[in-house]
């Protein structure tokens, strides 16, 4: 089946870097990668295999930041969601607004929500707040005991 | 040395006509730069999805925008109805399609309306959402309301459609099939509409794929991408109905398929309200228990093109995490693409064909020069520099 | 008869600010002036600026970024000058009272003179509530 052709190339190619795959059905299947592999894997997916980007989630969990990056093959209705998780105190990751434009806003956005940094993104400014709330203050992060 | 166009504005103090959404830097004529500002519409609804529980997100999220007012909730229960493997009944898929297809209509026929209006035909924006109407008389007596209709919930609808109103639905979906072709035959064959939107704010299909742009703004420039083909959902792979692209990926090439895909949606209607007939009886909600724990992906296609919800749960009443990401959030990023090295009477029409919300093309452009940094045009200004290319081009044709 | 009645006689012009809203109050306010309910026949138009306007209407939640804008338009308003907060955002914050970036309703802001309560409130509703203002 395609999601598991898929998949199985992407093992193919970068073996060291995957954490862990898990597959809900054939429509929807999560791969867990190192972060530091995230702009091959992800040139990869769009330029190799064809699939294209819809969005990237951030969540802020007790294991650090979560970003979940969504890509879509249309041909067969799969998502993929690569997942990487980021340090608790210094979350930073490689930008991909090089590669295509998709994600120049999202991630603009969620340094904004959550103070993640995306190393080399061509103009990290803010996007939805422009001063409104205070610097240094990122509203979608919580507090954990 | 550049020319500076500067157009008495009058009395307005300069703050007066902002918010504005994008900022043409024009020097002279031409739109070399285009800055987009935001925020504010920002109402913080993935934070507050998390203080509700899930029936009431369903009120929360239709809201996001007025006109895709359906594809949100829909998009989410889809989301939702994976977490915790739900099936819902065949005749909750077609009353949902329907739903979701009405809209699909009076959306495209709003859109129809509003690019009259900027090219400076007032009698089809009178006309488009006169014929609007009975769209919405038939929401208000399918679901008690003509927008923010509330008619899903986790593993089914609020309100069955009773055979009695089949007739009635059949009837005015008939009406607008032959005020479409009105319409249609007004916008297509017109030779100023032609001279105006042909070749204007032109996107190629590498630009589409390159900003990951969905909807009929993709459509049109060749990428047939269409969510309810590619990952289906409800009653979509169970009536036939095919995929209207268009090669130009110019504000006429969208136009066209905006048009085509209402009378799309009419068949996929017709086709629903014939199987509803043969489901008669069957139940319309499901029994929900709890939702357990784990992560789920909905999407659904908007009228704007592909809604995406992202909900990650862990077994309580309310979302942990709920990404929403609207199609005008990748599909107005093509304004670069599309706008720049336009003249400024056409960079209105081509910020109006990507079809942001209303809302955001009410209030949409202001008009600096590239090298002063001063404010030359405002909102309405730029809608009247348009009508009035309109006009000189019908005195050369006519 | 006095200033402000005779300025609120004839014809009603109407300036519309939205602020953070879905837009359905938006499309309602545009419907009353499509040819089903047809205002524009009363004279009643949308204009460009406030200078010009008799009425103000408001909708959707502010938030604060509108919040600045809005107070900078009422003090450009000239008077006298009716202000009518449209929709559940306009009159008390709606379903995004308790967000984040919720500024206060219409009249914490600026003084109010009639509310037009509905999510959203439908064309005829709006006819009304204006109507009713007027005549008052």
């Amino acid at each position: 089946m395609e999601t598991d052709r898929v998949i199985e190339k992407l093992k193919e190619n970068f073996d060291k870097e995957i954490i862990e795959v898990v597959k809900k059905s054939e429509r929807r299947a999560t791969v867990s990668v190192n972060p530091d592999s995230i702009l091959k894997i992800a040139e990869y997916l769009y330029k190799s295999a064809g699939l294209r980007f819809i969005i990237a989630s951030a969540l802020h969990t007790k294991r650090g930041f979560e970003i979940n990056y969504h890509f879509s093959m249309d041909a067969s209705g799969l998502v993929l969601n690569i997942h990487v998780i980021l340090d608790k105190e210094n979350p930073r990751i490689e930008s991909l607004s090089n590669m295509f434009n998709a994600s120049n806003w999202i991630e603009r956005e969620m340094h904004e929500l959550f103070g993640i940094d995306f190393l080399n993104h061509p103009n990290q400014e803010k996007l939805i707040s422009e001063g409104n709330w205070a610097e240094g203050v990122y509203p979608y992060r919580k507090e954990f005991k | 040395m550049s020319k500076k166009t500067l157009i008495p504005i009058g009395p307005y103090h300069p703050l007066q006509e902002e918010p504005e959404l994008f900022k043409l830097y024009c020097d002279g004529e031409i739109v070399k730069d285009i800055k987009w500002e935001t925020g504010y519409n920002h109402r913080g609804i993935e934070k507050l999805s998390e203080s509700k529980t899930y029936d009431q997100v369903f009120f929360l999220v239709e809201r996001i925008c007025g006109i895709c007012s359906t594809s949100h909730p829909f998009a989410f229960a889809n989301a939702v109805e994976e977490i915790a493997g739900i099936e819902i009944t065949d005749r909750t898929k077609y009353i949902r399609s329907i739903i979701g297809e009405l809209e699909r209509i009076h959306s495209h026929l709003l859109w129809v309306g509003l690019a009259g209006h900027f090219l400076g035909y007032n009698t089809v924006f009178m006309w488009a959402w006169k014929y609007r109407e009975p769209v919405l008389d038939l929401f208000e007596m399918i679901t008690g309301n003509r927008n923010s209709y509330a008619m899903f919930r986790v593993g089914g609808v609020r309100r069955d459609i009773e055979d009695g109103k089949i007739s009635l639905i059949r009837k005015i979906m008939g009406d607008v099939k032959s005020k479409t072709d009105l319409l249609t035959g007004a916008v297509m064959d017109d030779p100023v509409i032609h001279s105006r939107t042909k070749g204007v704010g032109i996107l190629t299909k590498q630009d589409v794929i390159d900003y990951g742009a969905v909807g009929p703004t993709a459509r049109a420039s060749g990428l047939a991408i269409d969510i309810r083909k590619d990952d289906p959902y409800a009653a979509y792979p169970l009536v036939n109905w095919k995929v209207i692209t268009a090669q130009g990926g110019d504000v006429f090439s969208k136009a066209e398929v905006r048009l085509l895909e209402i009378y799309e949606s009419i068949s996929i209607i017709e086709q629903c309200l014939d199987r509803l007939e043969k489901v008669k009886g069957q139940d319309v909600n499901v029994k929900v228990r709890e939702i357990p724990e784990g992560s789920g992906t909905g999407r659904a296609e908007a009228p704007r093109g592909e809604v995406f919800h992202f909900v990650v749960s862990d077994g309580s009443n309310s979302p942990v995490r709920h990404k929403i990401r609207a199609p005008s959030y990748v599909n107005i990023a093509t304004f670069k693409k599309s706008c720049i090295g336009q003249t400024i009477s056409d960079a209105t029409l081509s910020l109006a064909a990507v079809d942001p919300c209303y809302c955001c093309t009410e209030r949409m452009a202001a008009a600096y020069d590239l090298n002063s940094g001063e404010r030359i045009m405002n909102a309405n200004e730029l809608i009247n520099i348009s009508v009035r290319k309109t006009n000189e081009l019908k005195k050369n044709i006519i | 008869m006095g200033f402000k009645d005779y300025c609120f006689k004839k014809s009603l012009w109407v300036f519309h600010f939205g602020g953070a809203s879905c837009n359905n109050c938006d499309i309602e306010i545009l419907d009353c002036l499509t040819p089903r309910h047809d205002l524009e026949r009363f004279g009643i138009l949308l204009v460009g600026s406030i200078r010009h306007a008799d009425v103000l209407l408001v909708n959707g939640s502010i938030n604060r970024r509108d919040k600045e804008r809005l107070i900078e338009i009422y003090n450009q308003a000239p008077r006298p000058i009716l202000v009518v907060a449209i929709g559940a955002c306009g009159c008390t914050g709606g379903i995004f009272a308790d967000s984040m970036t919720f500024a206060g309703p219409v009249d914490k802001i600026i003084p109010v003179d009639a509310y037009i309560p509905g999510c959203p409130p439908k064309p005829e509703a709006i006819i009304a509530g204006i109507v009713k203002l007027v005549s008052k």
